[in-house]
């Protein structure tokens, strides 16, 4: 069935004069709320905001969520996204007034649970990545890594040593290169082997003195562990070259291996995929970053701390790479990691990543028969297919994703890995039933035999959501980016 | 256990599809070396009823806004939040969609970032804003950089009034594109044009005003415009968009980018994050932009339909060469925001900011004649506003968060020079009994 076409905005409906608040009239004795403002810098006019009653909002916002796919209505199986279940628990924990209504510059005698609640997740964060310190501050998994390559770049600078290029390989998430850049350092990229795996005879050419950090994705990014990571971060460190990791994946390896343990010196966390808090339609996120002692010193300050029985921001880094954002991190995500990892324990963790391996492994071998696999397995938490063989056939990796969603799915990640050829990256996390990939994998199937038998139903897709095939190129080539009143 | 799908039933019927033996024939290519032959050293699970007991507990020990009396500020504020907007914002379909990859079934997230993107235009007199950058830090260090890139020049003068933390971020992030930071100094919680107009030249990509600045001061943002456009640097301009219903839009004044803590626009206070990284910027930058953007284009059928746009601005199609590194952004906080601002609306927005004003000018009145207390700056302020004490800030709040009073921000952290500073914010929220119980509970704590 069509989702009901709704094609307002806000400011399309309403009418003037009409409000949407309560505020309270003025209880101070204050004739002129502007007196003592210079004329210039007041505004003279009202802002041009919508005029809409409460409920015209509420029907306004409940009308457009209904145009979405989510988490919540439909399986979500974005390779790299971790799209699992977000639990209600921890919303409820999140919004406590303890939590939720604490200013963040409240003296730190009076914020000891939250405090004490980011010392504990750093820790545990810790101990699951088998780093020596965590910081909680970066904002989302790009900014993890713009942490964590800014301090190698400190870590080098203290050694005297200039480097100036790090190694990417070419199935890294664009964010990769692009926080390397932010970093200052130049980008060179390897290429991987067919099934994502690093070709080391080709590192080792690579390994110059003057490459501060190799920088890879473990499981990689076709959902591989890297069998060889002992060899790897070895030749890397041999070499005086500090290897970061990606840690978009953790998903597939909790309680299984530990990035420490690999020889990684520094690896991000996606709170937002491993750690089940909510993806709000882009973000907010959290991409906390652990490091191996030796770069302890660089973290991001302020470093939160226990002395004694009491914890503290800790300003005093003389070394520390700076701040990332203004405050300690996005708290309100820390809260609802913490409240999963304490829900799970470490063999309810270890679980999850069993349980994701077991359905990527599933959908991978029920659709092997139909669809090209872009490496063999077993796979870890996600499968790439490559629609390559449909392409023939003339519907691509975008037609398939399309179809999808008529049937009812959200679509897998397309196009990405780079090294794929019409990448499909499918990621259907541990959260999901059989009964449930068991009814992705037939409409997979079904979409296989439309495209040898009936393309058109899928070139035609969608048909069933709120809007048909949009025009990208309309879109990008005369920029519409704001409302305007039709003349 | 709880959150996964599969009974050990599933499981052996999923491996028998496979072909695999068992859950450890799937993990084979991890080498045994580098497994951990132990469960991992954490808590063990709580039941749902242990765990909320634990965490009412460790909530309840910090003195949050709902048990206090908040004149806390320095970037982010006890404003008022309808409650529809957690309401609204709870709903799965936009709570646990993620960025929209697919537009056909993700209209309604792209439709409330269009919505957005033209209410921030529309608040700070820019052409276009983007769908958010992290918080109001991330998005002033965005600034600098975009200013870098679009002048070719490698200097950003900051005017003393930036906040310090924003500064300190500003900093992380030039340190690898080797943009260098130079400090305009102020007089009397202003910037002083005169150094300003020093610290300007033919080097500067851009000068950084906030406005009010840390320390509550208004600035002068129509001069600031003339010293860096007069050089052929860019004006950045950091605002709150809470005040910008009363105070002049900085598009107005001459800026070219600006940028802000949109916080106060319905986002929690949550310790410090998330946060809602405001940014906009005049049409002519907007291939320089960081950031996702949602556009208005048409279907096959000619209908109305949103898609991000301008992507080859970022990082998954352009790699090391995108405007930014960011990839998810804070659109939740940007969805509570244009929730935010479609309830309060036309005259909210303006109520909001007069009633902030209102009271903040009424507690700088009762809060500055207090025996040896006085108002730091003679400069106009708007809802925040600087103290001067005869006794170290630290004690006198660590005395009133006792008495349920989060009296202001100490500023000896941030600013030797005004180690006898606290930074107090009143927002429309605050009572007059509220502000007179403040008042004497200052006046006995200096005594
Ligand atoms: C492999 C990989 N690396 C890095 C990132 C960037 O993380 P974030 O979007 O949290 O900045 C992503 C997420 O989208 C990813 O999938």
């Amino acid at each position: 069935m069509a989702m009901p076409r709704y094609d307002k905005l806000v400011f399309e409906i309403g009418a003037p004069g009409r409000v949407g608040y309560s505020l309270p009239a003025s209880d101070v004795p204050v004739e002129d709320p502007r007196a003592g403002i210079p004329d210039s810098y007041l505004r003279r006019e009202a802002p041009a905001l919508p005029e809409v009653s409460e409920f015209d909002v509420v029907r306004h916002y409940s009308r457009l969520s209904q145009l979405n796919y989510g988490v919540d209505t439909h399986f979500y199986p974005l390779g790299s996204c971790t799209m699992k279940y977000n639990p209600k628990l921890n919303e409820t924990m999140a919004r406590l007034p303890g939590f939720a209504r604490l200013h963040p510059l409240t003296p730190p005698a009076s914020a000891q649970g939250a405090l004490g609640l980011m010392h504990d997740l750093a820790q545990m964060l810790g101990e699951i990545a088998g780093m020596d310190a965590v910081s909680l501050q970066p904002a989302a998994g790009a900014q993890g890594e713009l942490a964590g390559v800014l301090m190698i770049r400190a870590f080098h600078r203290a050694n005297g040593e200039k480097r100036t290029k790090v190694l990417v390989p070419d199935s890294a998430h664009g964010t990769n290169p692009a926080s390397t850049a932010l970093a200052g350092y130049q980008v060179v990229q390897l290429k991987s082997l067919a099934n994502g795996d690093v070709d080391l005879a080709d590192l080792e050419a690579h390994l110059a003195p003057d490459v501060a950090a190799f920088m890879i994705t473990q499981p990689n990014t076709l959902g591989l562990f890297e069998q060889r990571i002992l060899e790897i971060t070895d030749l890397c460190h041999a070499r005086g070259v500090q290897v970061y990791m990606d840690g978009a994946n953790l998903n597939a390896i909790l309680g299984i291996t530990r990035p420490g343990d690999l020889g990684f010196d520094v690896c991000h966390f996606n709170l937002h995929k491993t750690f089940t808090t909510p993806h709000g339609g882009g973000g907010p996120g959290a991409g906390p970053v652990g490091v191996k002692s030796h770069l302890e010193p660089f973290l991001p300050a302020p470093v939160v701390v226990r002395r004694g029985e009491a914890y503290a921001l800790d300003w005093k880094r003389p070394k520390s790479i700076g701040k990332l954002q203004a405050f300690w991190g996005n708290f309100g995500m820390l809260v609802r990691a913490y409240t999963y990892i304490r829900t799970m324990g470490p063999d309810g963790l270890r679980e999850v990543s069993e349980n994701a391996v077991l359905n990527a492994n599933y959908i991978m071998a029920r659709l092997a028969k139909d669809y090209d696999v872009a490496a063999p397995g077993p796979c870890m938490h996600e499968c790439v297919l490559s629609a390559r063989k449909q392409k023939k056939l003339g519907v691509t990796a975008m037609d398939i994703a399309k179809r999808l969603l008529d049937l009812g799915f959200y679509a897998p990640s397309t196009y990405f890995p780079l090294i794929v050829e019409e990448a499909l990256m499918i990621e259907p996390t541990e959260t999901e039933s059989k009964e449930t990939l068991d009814a992705f994998c037939d409409a997979m199937i079904q979409i296989a035999r439309e495209a040898e038998q009936s393309p058109a139903v899928i070139h035609e897709a969608p048909v069933t959501t709120s809007v048909r095939r949009l025009d990208q190129t309309r879109a990008a080539r005369e920029p519409d980016l704001r409302w305007a009143p039709r003349r | 256990m709880r959150y996964i799908g599969n009974t050990r039933d599933n499981q052996r019927e999923m491996l028998g599809v496979i072909g695999a033996g068992s859950l450890e024939d799937l993990l084979v290519r991890i080498p045994a070396k580098v497994r951990l032959a132990r469960p991992l050293a954490l808590p063990p699970a709580m039941a749902e009823t242990d765990l909320v007991r634990h965490l009412r507990a460790l909530a309840a020990t910090n003195t949050d806004a709902d048990h206090a009396v908040c004149f806390l500020g320095g970037g982010v504020y006890d404003h008022y939040t309808p409650v529809t907007i957690d309401h609204l914002i709870s709903r799965g379909e936009f709570f646990t969609a993620y960025t929209p990859y697919q537009p056909e079934a993700s209209q309604g997230t792209l439709r409330t970032i269009y919505e957005y993107q033209t209410m921030i235009a529309e608040l700070t007199g820019m052409d276009v804003a983007n769908a958010s950058i992290y918080d109001g830090g991330s998005s002033l260090a965005e600034a600098a950089l975009m200013a870098a890139s679009v002048t070719g020049r490698a200097e950003i003068v900051l005017a003393a009034g930036v906040s310090p933390l924003h500064r300190r971020v500003v900093a992380t992030y030039c340190e690898g594109p080797a943009v260098r930071l130079r400090d305009a100094a102020a007089r009397d919680g202003v910037l002083d044009l005169d150094a300003a107009r020093a610290a300007v030249g033919a080097k500067t990509a851009a000068l950084v005003v906030q406005s009010p600045n840390f320390y509550g001061c208004l600035e002068d943002l129509a001069a600031a415009a003339e010293i860096a456009h007069a050089a052929g640097a860019l004006l950045v301009v950091a605002a709150d968009p809470v005040n910008l219903g009363v105070l002049q839009a900085p598009g107005r004044l001459g800026a070219d980018i600006v940028v802000g803590e949109g916080q106060g626009l319905g986002v929690p206070l949550s310790y410090g994050g998330p946060n809602l990284g405001v940014f906009a910027a005049k049409q002519e930058f907007v291939r320089r932009m960081p950031g996702r953007l949602a556009g208005a284009t048409v279907d096959l059928d000619g209908q109305r339909g949103f898609v991000l746009t301008l992507q080859t601005r970022e990082q998954h199609i352009r790699r090391e060469k995108a405007t930014s590194n960011i990839c998810t952004n804070v659109a939740l906080c940007a969805l509570m925001a244009t929730i935010y601002l479609s309830l309060l609306g036309k005259q909210g927005l303006v109520r909001v900011g007069e009633l902030a004003s209102a009271k903040a000018h009424y507690a700088a009145e009762r809060l500055g004649a207090v025996p040896g207390v006085s108002l730091a700056f003679g400069a106009p302020f708007f809802k925040e506003f600087t103290l001067r004490l005869p006794k170290a800030p630290e004690r006198i709040v660590a005395r009133l968060a006792k008495q349920k009073i989060l009296a202001g921000v100490p500023l000896k952290a941030f600013d030797r020079r005004l180690a006898d500073g606290l930074l107090v914010a009143v927002t429309e929220k605050r009572t007059k009994d509220e502000i007179d119980a403040y008042a004497e509970a200052l006046a006995r704590a200096v005594a």
